[in-house]
């Protein structure tokens, strides 16, 4: 005791500290900004550049977006300052005149109505999976992932005896085509993906090798490889006679590839399910489908749910690389649309890619909000 | 009352397509039955099309001329080099535009993260706008907009936008400065190479003495001084054997330096730009697992800022950021076969591209190339198991 009271000890203070006054303001934006935006030299240095960087950018995208912009077009012509008589920015009317070519690809006038038809599908079955409000779940899944594929295909190619015409999947293209492949992705990575994950997990040692196997090897190579692979060496693998169709190929590859990616997301969910779960279930007897069907994979589905949403985000910008095997995607036909003649000048491919950006931003980032929408309601789901 | 011992229950007989291990065994025939059936098949089929196409087989193509030129080779390739030389080219190319990538892609990645988690309001806005704005748009069509929308407004040669630095860039690439070594740098590198390992030894024995004394001598001072000092003092005791090639900008071009083709900077640019929001996501979630209990111990345990960061803080983050990191990384080495896309001759565009059209031989180009990525991502792997057991919490 009396050790610290000795002047010796220089970690206790001696006097008294002076009575400071009470602080000026308790709230408020300006306290706020003083603390948040200049609290000290370097943080007011800080926020003095970005609000200049704010503002040489901004005004500029602006002006060229917006003010500047050229919004309908024949050809690039008009988009022409001197023409349009004012400085020109984004030629948007490249879009508004290309837009049924960046949607349909080279899919017939007279049957476009089936594609809008499969997207207007395609948005229901999302919307019943993934809304909180939407009833008869099980049968939301058993439509999306049985019946709207096979209607879906039959709907986009055609079936002539019940009066829908052949199009072949060369005139696919566009936006269409990102869907078809995201979609097909999507539907049939999940069901293999679990499988995948399961025999990666399972006592078999030779189930557990071949998973081991096909995951390693696909996440181990760029997905372009596994393209070329599947473009060039799939119609080796089988009898001549058989041709597969070149999207076809496309769709085998992705299919393999999400699906070795998703098999992760869902090991990690099967690692995260306690042991008591496992053995409460055979204790009752289950067998290992049953306990795998009715006990685990719900669980263990449900926590993933942000990872899948997140591979699938990953997967939906990855069907961009289709294009480098010849398949017309939604960026491919902008590419094709910035080579063509009519549309040639050298500010185009700005306004394009401003617009592509635009529409993957969209889908990207309202899946990605939806994911941490999920685990935020997971979160404090789990706390009892 | 005496327990009564039940009586053993008598084994039980199971039939046998109930047993266990009997059904296990079967399974795993019937899925190796499968997987063998399915890889014959595929053998089969292959090797009638091979015949019937008329397609040469095996890796006799290694040593036949190529017959076709490479835009930049680290290596000295012309047309009459052979396909062997022409992959040594494609591999090169895309470790060197990995390599360049990687490293710009930590920096910015860093910075941008580091931005994130300030206090300012504004500052970590816009840091969240970067990183949301990639992570949300395809890597393709960041390459495409950094090549065509960027890089192919550029003015022809004549017109050359200067950067400070004797650098120029214009229509047709970057120019820059490029190194001349003279006779007498090799001086100049010993004396770098002498210096690390004076720096590390100080380091050492400045750790050495604070753990024997408490008294910390200024070992990490002494080592920086080392590491700038001596390779400067050696360079102009050499007599400066390091010139450098300057563009110079005559009337219509340019002339001298180091030009670097649009492709190669459209993809430096782009997965540079591109990683960097995934690695300042990883960064921002690293520093953020460190709990603030932590920082608080160590303030209260009388440590500076710079301290706490370096001591307390950094360590326990860098725990979580190097894995995915590291499988950044890994990506972006995959992602850089995206070059095809734009000309850039790396590996795929080189080997998967050019060597099969003109060969045809697909299996042999595709496998070569499967394996050359597989082979990163093994040795990925294998650091990531040393690392993880490096620096795995040692809990009693």
């Amino acid at each position: 005791m009396t050790d610290m009271m000795s002047p010796a000890v220089s970690f206790v203070r001696p006097t008294v500290i002076e009575q400071k006054t009470p602080p000026f303001r308790t709230s408020g934006p300006i306290l706020w900004a003083r603390e948040n935006l200049f609290s000290s030299p370097l943080n007011i240095i800080l926020t003095l550049l970005s609000i200049g960087a704010v503002l040489w950018v901004v005004p500029g995208l602006v002006q060229f977006m917006l003010i500047d912009a050229v919004w309908s077009a024949t050809s690039s012509k008009d988009c022409l300052a001197d023409v349009v008589k004012h400085p020109v920015g984004a030629c948007w009317g490249f879009v508004t005149a290309r837009f049924g070519y960046l949607v349909y690809g080279q899919y017939p006038d007279a049957e476009r109505w089936r594609v809008d038809l499969f997207f207007a599908l395609e948005a229901l079955g999302i919307f019943w999976i993934l809304s909180r409000k939407t009833p008869f779940k099980i049968a939301g899944f058993a439509y999306f992932f049985l019946v709207f594929p096979v209607v879906g295909f039959i709907l986009l190619s055609g079936m002539s005896s019940i009066g829908l015409p052949t199009v072949q999947t060369h005139y696919w293209g566009g936006f269409l085509v990102t869907i078809v492949i995201s979609t097909v992705g999507i539907v049939a990575s999940l069901p293999i993906g679990i499988l995948l994950a399961l025999g990666r997990r399972s006592a078999m040692p030779i189930a557990r090798l071949v998973s081991v196997i096909m995951i390693e090897f696909v996440r181990g190579v760029p997905l372009i490889t596994i393209l070329f692979m599947a473009n060039v060496m799939f119609p080796l693998f089988v009898p001549e006679g058989w041709r597969p169709d070149s999207l076809l190929r496309v769709l085998v590859g992705v299919g393999f590839f999400s699906a070795a990616y998703m098999a992760e997301a869902v090991r990690g969910g099967l690692q995260a399910i306690p042991r008591g779960q496992y053995e409460a279930a055979q204790a009752l007897g289950l067998g290992y489908w049953q306990m795998m069907i009715k006990i685990i994979l719900p669980q263990a589905l449900k926590i993933v749910i942000p990872n899948i949403v997140n591979n699938f985000i990953g997967l939906f910008k990855d069907t961009t690389l289709v294009a480098i095997v010849g398949i017309f995607d939604f960026l491919r036909t902008i590419q094709a649309s910035l080579a063509d003649p009519n549309w040639r000048t050298s500010q185009m491919p700005l306004a394009a890619y401003l617009f592509a950006a635009l529409v993957y931003f969209i889908f990207c980032y309202g899946m990605a909000r939806y994911a941490i929408s999920v685990e935020r309601r997971l979160a404090t789901g789990n706390r009892h | 009352m005496s327990v009564q011992a039940l009586p053993r229950p008598a084994k039980v007989k199971v039939v046998f397509y109930n047993d266990p291990k009997i059904r296990s065994l079967f399974f795993q025939l019937v899925l190796l039955a499968i997987v063998l059936l399915v890889l014959w098949f595929a053998y089969d089929n292959t090797v009638y099309n091979l015949k019937k196409r008329n397609i040469a087989q095996g890796f006799a193509f290694w040593n036949v001329e190529a017959g076709f030129d490479i835009s930049q080779t680290l290596i000295p390739y012309s047309a009459a080099s052979s396909y062997g030389q022409a992959f040594w080219v494609g591999l090169l190319n895309t470790l060197l535009v990995s390599s360049l990538s990687i490293f710009f892609a930590t920096v910015i990645g860093i910075f941008i993260g580091v931005l994130r988690l300030s206090k300012n309001w504004i500052v970590s806005r816009l840091a969240s706008f970067y990183i949301e704005l990639f992570r949300n748009v395809p890597l393709l069509l960041v390459l495409y907009f950094w090549y065509g929308a960027v890089l192919g407004s550029l003015p022809e040669p004549r017109d050359s936008i200067a950067i400070p630095g004797d650098i120029w860039l214009n229509a047709r690439g970057l120019l820059i400065p490029r190194p001349v070594f003279l006779p007498g740098f090799w001086m100049v590198a010993a004396g770098f190479i002498v210096a690390i390992l004076g720096a590390f030894f100080a380091v050492r024995y400045a750790r050495q003495k604070q753990a024997a004394t408490g008294v910390r001598p200024p070992g990490g001072v002494l080592a920086t001084a080392l590491i700038i000092g001596l390779p400067l003092i050696v360079y102009f005791f050499a007599g400066q054997p390091l010139g450098l090639d300057l563009p110079v900008k005559g009337r219509f071009n340019l002339t001298g330096g180091l030009n670097l083709a649009p492709e190669l900077v459209a993809m430096v640019v782009g997965l540079s730009t591109y990683t960097a929001a995934f690695i300042a996501e990883s960064v921002r979630a690293g520093v953020v697992a460190v709990s603030k209990g932590q920082s608080e111990a160590s303030h209260s345990l009388g440590l500076t800022d710079n301290q706490t960061l370096r001591l307390v803080v950094m360590p326990q983050a860098l725990r979580v950021i190097v894995p995915p990191l590291n499988s950044e990384f890994l990506s972006l080495t995959k992602n850089s076969s995206l070059g095809v896309s734009i000309g850039y001759p790396d590996l795929v565009n080189v080997f998967t591209g050019t060597v099969l059209n003109q060969t045809g031989q697909a299996i042999e180009m595709v496998s070569i190339t499967m394996l050359v990525y597989l082979t990163f991502s093994l040795l990925t792997s294998a650091f990531m198991n040393w690392f993880n057991k490096r620096v795995a919490l040692v809990e009693r």
